[in-house]
């Protein structure tokens, strides 16, 4: 009888009081924290996978694979590749690439850091719209259609260019010729990534120019500086850094690039410093180029020089990247 | 006295005053074309030939007569001022020149190559030196699409759910994500290709197909979607995630049920820019796909066609005809780019209006 009347049974069982996320959120954290760490799983299987197809060939290669220039690949009595007697190095091809992407840099960096500093203290108001548009636009036209222009339209045009170079800088040890032979160069295949990264390194930089302290400009324009001195004073020093990732992810992009290299580049296996004779090296577009034809073991070497590729244009992106997020911190 | 009559405050009307007035724009062009006239006269009585030397002349005779005018009239500093604003318009021009010269050589090579039946038979008896009335590029397209049509199933939601992690759940690996998401935007396209050479054609299939393809396009469009869905996300106002949640809603539902459906119109920017990215990709493309000359609907058998191996096959024939076909293999695939890129502006501009 009296255990019915206790007092405890009429009141509710206390409420459980917890930040412990439902049955249902803890599963929803997980999946997309799952989908979130995809990115890591993805890089790290391409470095595995790479690593594991080409272990072979760094193996018998040793560091001759990245200081050699030599590539034939050897096949013994029973149609196997001889790993003994094969020799692969990509160093003429790395130096090329080098080469290639630091021309499209030297071009491409001025061209766009005026077009980033017009299209934000210079331009209309009416225009800006359509140009950063036109800019952004260029950046979504397909890499072989670069190539396709740049083999049929802009070759002629930059052997031109390269003759007067020629003509006039020869004495410039990089501009040297032995024997005239100006098409399918470097330097052709530098002007093509440089017109390919310019919406790239445009956009970036105009992006940090955007977000320059107005008080700091009205600043100096109270102060009585000209729109140059504005510039020089408060713009530039504010996204010098920013310009700076902006040019790397630019870099980055050009050592990447393959089929537009593949169409207007001469590749040759040799280390060639002077950019306009045509001869040069890439190495995407010489994995492209040897893919065709390539046996069993020789696809293994062009998985290493892949690995080599991916690391490095891995190191150069963090790079940029690392630079680009620290920006607009720094700064007077 | 009359001051005081006026009881009406005086308004002065609102003006302008840094605009250019005519006196000034009339100078602008009689400058533009006193340096149009000196580089008709220096290049007619020099040894310096071609347009180049037309433009270099009349840029370099622009900045100095810009020069010596502002110079005279408001001194050095505004002399230095007019310099860099010619080296600053010259770097537009020079940063637009070759998108004009781009569009102007696909629209005039690839005409050529246009014909109606172009959209309705594939190449299957058609030699690289047939006329360019016979063939078409129907394979490529059914392959285009097929292959991005399953890129996109494989990068959307991973693509997603790393932007809803950077944005909905900021956990501790939010930052490092967004540093990998940049990173593998970096990936250069050929080596995505040789990962899905290394990973599932030599050990596995064994053979070239589209779902092959469409891996490697996936893996180079997952970091484009992360990013833009991130930013969309990043615009959902706080509000209504609050409220989600104080009107008792999980996290989960509120995610679900008010963040992605207020974002809907930017996840479809994102994804249209992810095609656009991915749609042009040649490098894996050859190296995975095989390129087919006729149509295939099965993704998991026989090789593949797409636009990008078309062009590059045209391109690699070298004969008249087919490079023919190769431009007008680029006219439609620029067509279908464009047509995506303008679809995605017009979303996001709507969007922030």
């Amino acid at each position: 009888m009296s255990s019915l009347l206790t007092p405890k049974a009429s009141l509710p069982p206390k409420r459980k009081i917890s930040t412990e996320p439902r049955l249902s959120d803890k599963i929803f954290r997980r999946i997309v924290t799952g989908g979130g760490l995809s990115s890591l799983l993805i890089l790290g299987l391409i470095f595995a996978f790479l690593l594991m197809q080409g272990f072979q060939t760094f193996k018998s290669q040793g560091i001759h694979f990245l200081t050699g220039s030599a590539w034939n690949a050897a096949v013994n009595d029973v149609n196997q590749i001889d790993l003994k007697n094969s020799h692969f190095g990509i160093a003429a091809m790395l130096i090329g690439t080098l080469i290639c992407a630091i021309i499209a840099i030297v071009v491409a960096v001025p061209i766009s850091v005026f077009s980033a500093l017009f299209l934000t203290f210079y331009v209309p108001n009416s225009l800006k719209k359509i140009m950063v548009a036109i800019i952004d636009l260029m950046a979504a036209f397909p890499s072989i259609l670069f190539g396709l222009w740049g083999f049929f339209v802009l070759e002629p045009v930059g052997e031109y260019w390269a003759k007067l170079l020629h003509k006039y800088f020869g004495w410039i040890p990089f501009f040297k010729m032995e024997a005239p032979f100006f098409s399918r160069s470097p330097f052709i295949a530098g002007l093509v990534l440089a017109i390919m990264i310019i919406p790239i390194v445009t956009s970036i930089s105009r992006e940090i120019f955007g977000q320059t302290p107005l008080d700091r400009i009205q600043a100096a324009y109270a102060l009585g500086a000209t729109r140059f001195g504005m510039i020089k004073a408060v713009a530039f020093p504010y996204a010098r850094s920013g310009i700076v990732g902006g040019a790397m992810l630019g870099l980055g992009r050009a050592m990447g690039e393959t089929v537009a290299v593949y169409t207007v580049l001469n590749i040759v296996y040799k280390i060639n410093w002077h950019v306009l004779i045509g001869a040069g090296g890439n190495v995407a577009s010489m994995i492209l180029l040897k893919f065709g034809e390539a046996t069993q073991g020789e696809v293994k070497a062009l998985m290493a020089a892949g690995l080599v590729l991916f690391v490095v244009t891995l190191l150069v992106n963090s790079l940029a990247d690392f630079i680009v997020a620290r920006s607009g911190k720094s700064g007077r | 006295m009359s001051i005081i009559t006026t009881n009406k405050p005086v308004i002065p009307k609102p003006g302008k005053p840094w605009k250019q007035t005519p006196a000034q724009r009339l100078i602008t062009v009689l400058i533009f074309a006193l340096a149009a006239a000196a580089s008709y006269f220096i290049v007619a009585f020099t040894p310096l030939k071609g347009k180049l030397a037309y433009v270099a002349v009349f840029f370099i005779s622009f900045v100095v007569i810009d020069y010596l005018y502002a110079r005279t009239r408001q001194g050095k500093s505004a002399g230095a001022d007019s310099v860099f604003r010619g080296f600053v318009t010259m770097g537009i021009f020079v940063a637009i020149t070759p998108i004009m010269s781009i569009l102007f050589a696909v629209i005039s090579r690839g005409y050529k190559g246009l014909h109606w039946s172009l959209f309705t038979t594939d190449m299957h008896s058609t030699p690289p030196t047939g006329a360019i009335g016979q063939g078409g590029l129907l394979h490529a397209i059914i392959g285009t699409i097929l292959l991005v049509a399953l890129a996109l199933v494989i990068s959307v939601p991973i693509g997603i759910l790393t932007a809803i992690y950077m944005t909905e759940i900021k956990g501790r690996f939010s930052r490092p994500i967004k540093f990998l998401v940049q990173a593998m935007s970096g990936v250069p396209s050929i080596v995505a290709g040789l990962f899905i050479l290394a990973a599932i054609v030599y050990p596995l299939t064994k053979t070239f197909n589209s779902f092959e393809g469409s891996l490697a396009l996936g893996i180079l469009m997952i970091p484009t979607i992360a990013r833009i869905s991130e930013e969309v996300l990043l615009l959902v106002p706080q509000d209504l995630r609050e409220s989600g949640v104080a009107l008792g809603g999980t996290q989960w539902r509120t995610v679900a049920q008010i963040v992605l459906p207020a974002a809907r119109g930017g996840l479809v920017t994102a994804m249209i820019l992810g095609i656009a990215r991915v749609a042009g990709e040649t490098a894996p493309i050859v190296l995975l796909t095989g390129g087919g000359d006729t149509k295939n609907w099965n993704i998991f058998h026989g090789p593949m066609g797409s636009l990008p191996f078309y062009i590059w096959k045209g391109f690699a024939a070298g004969t008249k005809e087919s490079i023919t076909r190769a431009w007008a293999g680029i006219l439609v695939l620029l067509v279908m780019v464009l047509a995506l890129f303008i679809t995605a502006r017009f979303l996001s501009d709507r969007k922030k209006k």
